[in-house]
């Protein structure tokens, strides 16, 4: 066999080959610059947040005070109750969303059939396409008076009102990745079960579900991610107030909405600047831990 | 690209040429002024623009928001001509602007006057400003409505819902230093992202206090009079009251320039300045630097 390189030279250089080559470079470019645009927010974003890190910023206050002041004539920059905050947000949202994914997920994937299960995946995928910003529309004109009427707290906008609206924003993309991974059992799976005698529900729990867990998995921990990273929906309607919760009822900041709300009018280069690139990196470290553990869980998938 | 593209791509163009020949010479074209910062003054900002076509119609003014922290960035970076501002430049801003070769000169161009804002089934008519500190200062003792020796109807858990501002926008700074003085607000106000969103919460939560410009005011929300102190008398925010001083928390608005201001900016700062320049500001809901006469 003759190496690529001389089978290349005998190929006629006709339109063909060039239009060919164009398209091998293009997917080429495409496929690198994913690598090229994450590396680039990586270095951005902590070149910029590292000085703060480096000459400002105590750990111990950052990770222990809830007393986020960054433009007080003493600045503190105690990110605690952000943190908390988003996961508390994040915690609650999961509670929401793995049940409903979950359960459109096994109803899509194994028991509708024809018409209904295309017309379902279709309105899950438009489910998945609403704009967050919509989403804190709906948590602050229909949820909040909502939550407040039957609770009879004082205020709608907290943790249950941000957990269930990102719940039902994570949801979407959960449960289209979790049929994917029901889609991947093969059917021989299952007609082996049938011809056991199984019933179908017992296909699915005893079979379908246990040969999927891993990607299962792979889709609650893209959820997790989304709704760490979510920013706007959460902004709206968990009240943006600096608290360490103690009641699905009270008002929080998250990271991702502390990070939106100040850095528009915050002068390139101080400290308050640098302390929002911080809790940029805090993130971008906690979502790129997620997404490299979903990625492994999923390659484990394969493996088997 | 379809042919019936390209006289639309011709006007940025032709715009750019315009905004370049506007710097150089002194032959009557069109001059292009560039007007960028806080978001209480965008309304406005954005009235004299227009108005000021009416006067010079060889002078465009851009105006852009973006926050006071933004305009005077921009100010230090020398990109804009005037930067609108709700709070004053801080020193080391000027040291920055100067260091770029940037003397920024303040113009007073009006008043806002900062409402205390209360739900309507609020009982509350006047506070002080020892009171409103106790509601929002760190330390202070004011937690809920029955510490302020009321109970508000609708507000079951009498807690007090303090809305706030996120804490670089202009309104936030100048209420903690007229309010709070030295002090630092307490942790877990609900931090709004706008003066509107202020009122709007306040507007449909029966336990919330909210502060935020005068000319955010709606028919459903109450606001209280303030007195500075205990027996001093207590005065209702209005744009009269704001004018004359006697309002305790109305704080001025400037315009900054980049240097003395010559040719057109100085044009466009005197008329804003004029009688018919502030009572654009006074039709906003904004107190006039004086006493005009508008038609």
């Amino acid at each position: 066999m003759k190496p690529a390189a001389a089978l290349d030279a005998m190929d006629r250089r006709d339109l063909a080959w060039y239009a060919d080559r164009a398209a091998q470079l293009l997917i080429f470019t495409g496929g690198l610059s994913a690598i090229v645009f994450v590396a680039a927010i990586f270095v951005f974003v902590t070149k910029e947040g590292l000085d703060f890190v480096f000459s400002a910023l105590s750990l111990g206050e950052f990770f222990t005070s809830i007393a986020w002041r960054p433009t007080s004539s003493n600045p503190t920059y105690g990110a605690l109750a952000l943190i908390a905050g988003t996961a508390s947000v994040t915690g609650l949202a999961m509670l929401v969303s793995v049940p409903l994914s979950l359960g459109a997920a096994v109803y899509i994937g194994e028991f509708a059939t024809g018409k209904v299960r295309e017309v379902l995946k279709v309105l899950v995928e438009l489910l998945a396409a609403i704009p967050s910003v919509v989403w804190g529309f709906v948590g602050i004109t229909i949820m909040k008076p909502l939550i407040e009427g039957v609770f009879g707290v004082p205020l709608g906008l907290g943790v249950l009102n941000a957990g269930i609206i990102l719940g039902l924003m994570a949801a979407p993309i959960m449960a289209t990745i979790a049929e994917d991974a029901l889609k991947a059992v093969p059917d021989g799976y299952r007609e082996a079960a049938e011809a056991l005698g199984a019933t179908r529900w017992e296909v699915v729990r005893k079979v379908v579900i246990p040969a999927s867990r891993n990607g299962l998995l792979a889709a609650v921990l893209l959820g997790v991610g989304r709704g760490f990273g979510e920013t706007m929906a959460v902004l709206m309607a968990s009240g943006h107030a600096i608290n360490l919760p103690t009641s699905p009822f009270d008002s929080v900041r998250a990271l991702t909405a502390t990070i939106a709300a100040e850095l528009g009018d915050t002068a390139e280069g101080s400290a308050h600047y640098g302390s929002l690139f911080t809790l940029g990196i805090l993130l971008f470290a906690v979502t790129f831990a997620i997404n490299l553990t979903a990625d492994l869980v999923v390659r484990g998938t394969r493996r088997k | 690209m379809n042919r019936s593209g390209a006289p639309k791509r011709a006007a940025p163009v032709a715009a750019l040429l315009v905004f370049a020949c506007g710097g150089g010479s002194d032959r009557a074209q069109r001059s292009v002024i560039q007007n960028k910062g806080s978001d209480t003054l965008l309304n406005v900002a954005q009235a004299w623009a227009e108005a000021y076509r009416e006067v010079a119609p060889d002078v465009a003014v851009s105006v852009t928001g973006g926050g006071s922290g933004t305009g005077i960035s921009a100010m230090i970076n020398g990109t804009v001509d005037i930067a609108n501002s709700s709070r004053r430049m801080r020193d080391l801003e000027r040291e920055a602007a100067r260091s770029n070769g940037v003397e920024a000169v303040e113009f007073v161009v009006g008043y806002d006057a900062l409402a205390v804002y209360l739900h309507e089934d609020n009982p509350i008519r006047s506070m002080t400003l020892a009171q409103i500190g106790s509601v929002y200062g760190e330390g202070g003792s004011a937690e809920t409505w029955s510490d302020l020796g009321v109970a508000v109807p609708g507000c079951g858990s009498d807690e007090i819902v303090r809305v706030s501002r996120q804490n670089n926008s202009g309104t936030y700074v100048y209420f903690r230093e007229a309010v709070l003085g030295e002090g630092d607000f307490k942790l877990g106000s609900r931090d709004m992202h706008g003066s509107k969103d202020v009122v709007d919460l306040v507007e449909n939560t029966p336990c919330a206090i909210g502060y935020s410009g005068l000319a955010y005011a709606t028919e459903h929300v109450r606001m209280p009079c303030i007195a500075a102190a205990e027996g001093e008398p207590c005065v209702a925010p209005t744009l009269t009251a704001a004018e004359d001083g006697s309002y305790p928390i109305a704080r001025p608005l400037f315009m900054y320039t980049a240097g003395q201001p010559r040719g057109a900016v100085k044009a466009y700062v005197d008329w804003i300045l004029s009688n018919e320049g502030q009572c654009v500001i006074r039709k906003r809901g904004y107190a006039p630097i004086e006493d005009v006469a508008c038609g």
